[in-house]
């Protein structure tokens, strides 16, 4: 009724207000989801930053600045370093891996490539954490691997395969692998195949194509690929802990020991916000690298 | 200098080239012409290397080219996308190609400012590809490819992606720099325009095969299979058996034309719609029976009319849509004149009166325009022949029976004019498709009228079927 007698004059603000409304009934559910499970706790993690532990967890508010200081601590920049090339070694060992991969799936015809791609998403379909428990039975002591080992004579007795930091690596680089190898096949498939025929007609040997014209035009996939396995292995903690036998060596690891096991809230959360500021700096990184393409 | 001996490939089951065999001579400019999918492509990428004949030999100078890789061939090519590196400078992209040769970096440079100078893009020189308009990526194109100073240089397509005026503009530009670099050209396209305008010698290509090689007049004036009749330029063609010198067209008799096949053999007359004359008698006004005089020896009525004759054959001014008035002047000596206003009757009387007195005399140089208006003048005469042309017919007959004499007889079915040519469809009975007629200027010819379509026998050239 009333709406039907709005004059004239208002009928533009009342569109324009029907529209704001409109927008917010269909971002409103996720934009509530994101402000209270995760705007909400982020403030609340970051604020713990500056206030004391409490005696068993929890925050005293007392504002305090050692927490900022203890970071620089070398026992536990010790972890942060060591995370840092851990998750670097992963990221290139994908990177050498799978850009061969996403090439030769480039250029495969189409009906292939879609198998292909389903077959690298495939390990997606099944429990994350299977997948690594399945690397312990293969590596461990009576494992697959070692009893082959034995059984052809290669070895007298089982390696110690499991628990260091190249299992670390080894479980990285295998459940992040397709994170890397997607985005390059982005990139490479929407290269212009007669770019790499241009190069070569003017007198560029293949390895010089590659250098001079794949890579440097692919550079956003490898960007985007690179953060994508960097990301979720530099804050990882379930793969250090299932592979490499338990131990804090990796800030994940260090995070979840604060506060669980030192019931250190206020440092885990500092932690949490050095991991955080490391993977800012690494997005905006690859925004600017991919808005230079 | 470029010999191609028998090359074949296929792919799958389709033949893209079948024994192509060409050869190319020195500081030519050659074109590969034919329809997409004839295989003048793939031939081209055999060239360049990125792909590799099932059979055949390709020598450059003698030398074998095949067993080259691509970049090892000093050959290269203008894309069609022109395949630019978008991440590099257009001083970059032109110097790519030298990098590789490792020349001293002095030398690149001067040589690409050389080169960017010579096609007018020294001012460019720091920019990227997607900073330019089509035209001047093509020339950063076309400057990275001759950099090189090439034997062979290959241009696919070269003009298609330019609207039209830049095409003028580089067509030119492609010749004067061919001349000056002499290099040897050979350029694959689609468009006859294209090659026509650029190319020396042109191969023709169909279905894998090369239909013929010829310079472009020769292509134009003789063609020699019925593809090459058909894709270059517009062509009338007839089917029938070569008949003394011309084509027995069957239903159509014989037709005038020129070719040494033996008697009887299967061929098409090829006829180009400019190479004919067009005889009009006007719209045929309800009476069927045009026929009888036709023959008058009307010079295309199309030709610029002269005003006097204009005003004859249609009583009223141009401003009349067209089909109208030419009815009016048809029937105009029996019902028309009730039909007509009685000031464009009058007037049409009037106009029909000056030149009638002047046709007798003229008729036999002039037009036939100039009978017609003689014919309105007669209501009996128009009479005798539905349109004006019958009369004049009688009277010019006996004088000039061969030329008058049509080949052909039809109605228009169609008028456009553009580009400054007139294109007339003329529907003849006994064939499919309509005749096209080409001439020069705006013509006075209107759909639906009788015309009569005749040409010499050298403008029509047989081709073995």
């Amino acid at each position: 009724m009333t709406s039907s007698t709005v004059s004239g004059a208002t009928a533009g603000s009342r569109s324009h207000r029907s529209r704001v409304i409109g927008r917010l009934a269909f971002l409103g559910p996720g934009l509530a989801y994101l402000i209270v499970f995760l705007l909400i706790p982020l403030g609340m993690v970051l604020s713990y930053t500056l206030f004391r532990r409490g005696r068993f967890g929890g925050v005293v508010y007392e504002a305090t600045g050692e927490n900022f200081t203890r970071l620089l601590d070398p026992l536990y920049l010790d972890v942060v370093i060591g995370s840092l090339k851990l998750a670097g070694l992963a990221t290139l060992i994908a990177l050498l891996v799978g850009y061969p991969t996403a090439y030769l799936i480039a250029q495969l015809p189409r009906k292939w490539k879609t198998i292909a791609l389903v077959a690298i998403v495939l390990p997606f379909w099944t429990n994350f954490l299977v997948r690594i428990y399945a690397w312990i039975v293969l590596l461990s002591g009576p494992g697959l691997v070692n009893s082959a080992l034995v059984k052809l004579g290669l070895v007298d007795k089982p390696l110690e395969l499991l628990y260091n930091e190249g299992t670390i690596v080894t479980g990285l680089v295998y459940s992040y692998l397709p994170l890397m190898v997607l985005p390059l096949y982005a990139a490479i498939e929407k290269l212009d195949p007669q770019l790499r025929e241009a190069s070569a007609n003017l007198g560029a040997r293949p390895a010089r194509t590659f250098m001079s014209v794949t890579l440097p035009l692919t550079l956003p996939g490898i960007v985007t690929g690179c953060l994508f396995v960097f990301v979720p292995s530099f804050g990882n903690f379930v793969i250090p802990e299932l592979l490499g036998g338990g131990r804090s060596i990796m800030v994940g690891n260090l995070i979840r020991d604060q506060f669980l096991n030192a019931r250190d809230w206020p440092f885990g959360a500092t932690l949490s916000l050095a991991l955080l500021a490391v993977l800012i700096v690494l997005l905006l990184l690859q925004a600017w690298s991919s808005r230079r393409a | 200098m470029l010999q191609i001996t028998g090359v074949s490939r296929r792919f799958g089951e389709v033949t893209a080239l079948s024994e192509v065999s060409l050869e190319i001579r020195p500081g030519e400019f050659f074109a590969l012409l034919g329809p997409s999918g004839c295989g003048k492509t793939t031939l081209l990428r055999i060239l360049a290397g990125f792909e590799s004949p099932d059979s055949g030999a390709v020598t450059l100078d003698g030398a074998d080219l095949l067993s080259l890789p691509a970049h090892r061939r000093p050959i290269n090519l203008m894309f069609q996308s022109y395949a630019l590196f978008p991440h590099m400078t257009v001083a970059k992209n032109v110097a790519y190609g030298l990098e590789r040769e490792r020349l001293p970096r002095a030398e690149i440079r001067e040589r690409v400012e050389e080169v960017l100078a010579k096609v007018g893009l020294a001012a460019m020189a720091g920019r990227r590809p997607q900073q330019l308009s089509g035209g001047q990526r093509q020339r950063v194109a076309l400057a990275r490819a001759i950099v090189k100073r090439p034997r062979l240089l290959l241009l696919d397509e070269p003009l298609s992606a330019l609207d039209k005026k830049v095409r003028a503009e580089m067509q030119l530009e492609l010749k004067r720099l061919q001349h000056e670099v002499g290099i040897t050209f050979v350029v694959v396209t689609h468009d006859q325009e294209e090659a026509m305008s650029l190319a020396d010698r042109i191969a023709v290509f169909s279905a894998g095969r090369v239909e013929q090689v010829d310079e472009p007049v020769a292509l134009y004036e003789r063609p020699r299979t019925p593809f090459v009749a058909g894709f270059v330029g517009a062509s009338n063609l007839f089917e029938g058996a070569a008949h003394d010198g011309g084509l027995d067209g069957g239903e159509l008799g014989v037709l005038p034309g020129t070719g040494d096949l033996p008697e009887g053999t299967p061929a098409l007359l090829s006829v180009r719609p400019e190479r004919i004359r067009l005889e009009d008698f006007g719209v045929p006004d309800g009476e069927p029976s045009e026929e009888p005089a036709a023959e008058t020896p009307e010079e295309p009525a199309e030709e610029s009319p002269e005003k006097p004759v204009e005003s004859a054959e249609s009583p009223e001014p141009a401003e009349e849509s067209p089909k109208e008035p030419t009815a009016e002047s048809a029937e105009s000596a029996e019902p028309v004149e009730d039909a007509v206003p009685e000031e464009s009757a009058e007037s049409a009387e009037k106009s029909l009166e000056e030149p009638a007195a002047e046709s007798p005399e003229k008729s036999p140089e002039e037009p036939v325009e100039s009978a017609e208006p003689a014919e309105d003048a007669d209501p009996e005469e128009s009479a005798e022949s539905p349109e004006e042309p019958a009369e004049s017919a009688e009277d010019t007959d006996p004088e000039e029976p061969a030329e008058g004499r049509g080949v052909l007889r039809g109605k228009v079915a169609d008028v456009s004019f553009y580009g400054g040519v007139s294109h007339i469809s003329v529907v003849v009975p006994g064939r499919p498709a309509p005749v096209l007629v080409a001439t020069q200027g705006a013509t006075r010819v209107r759909t639906g009228s009788a015309v009569a379509l005749h040409w010499a026998a050298d403008d029509g050239v047989l081709v073995p079927q």
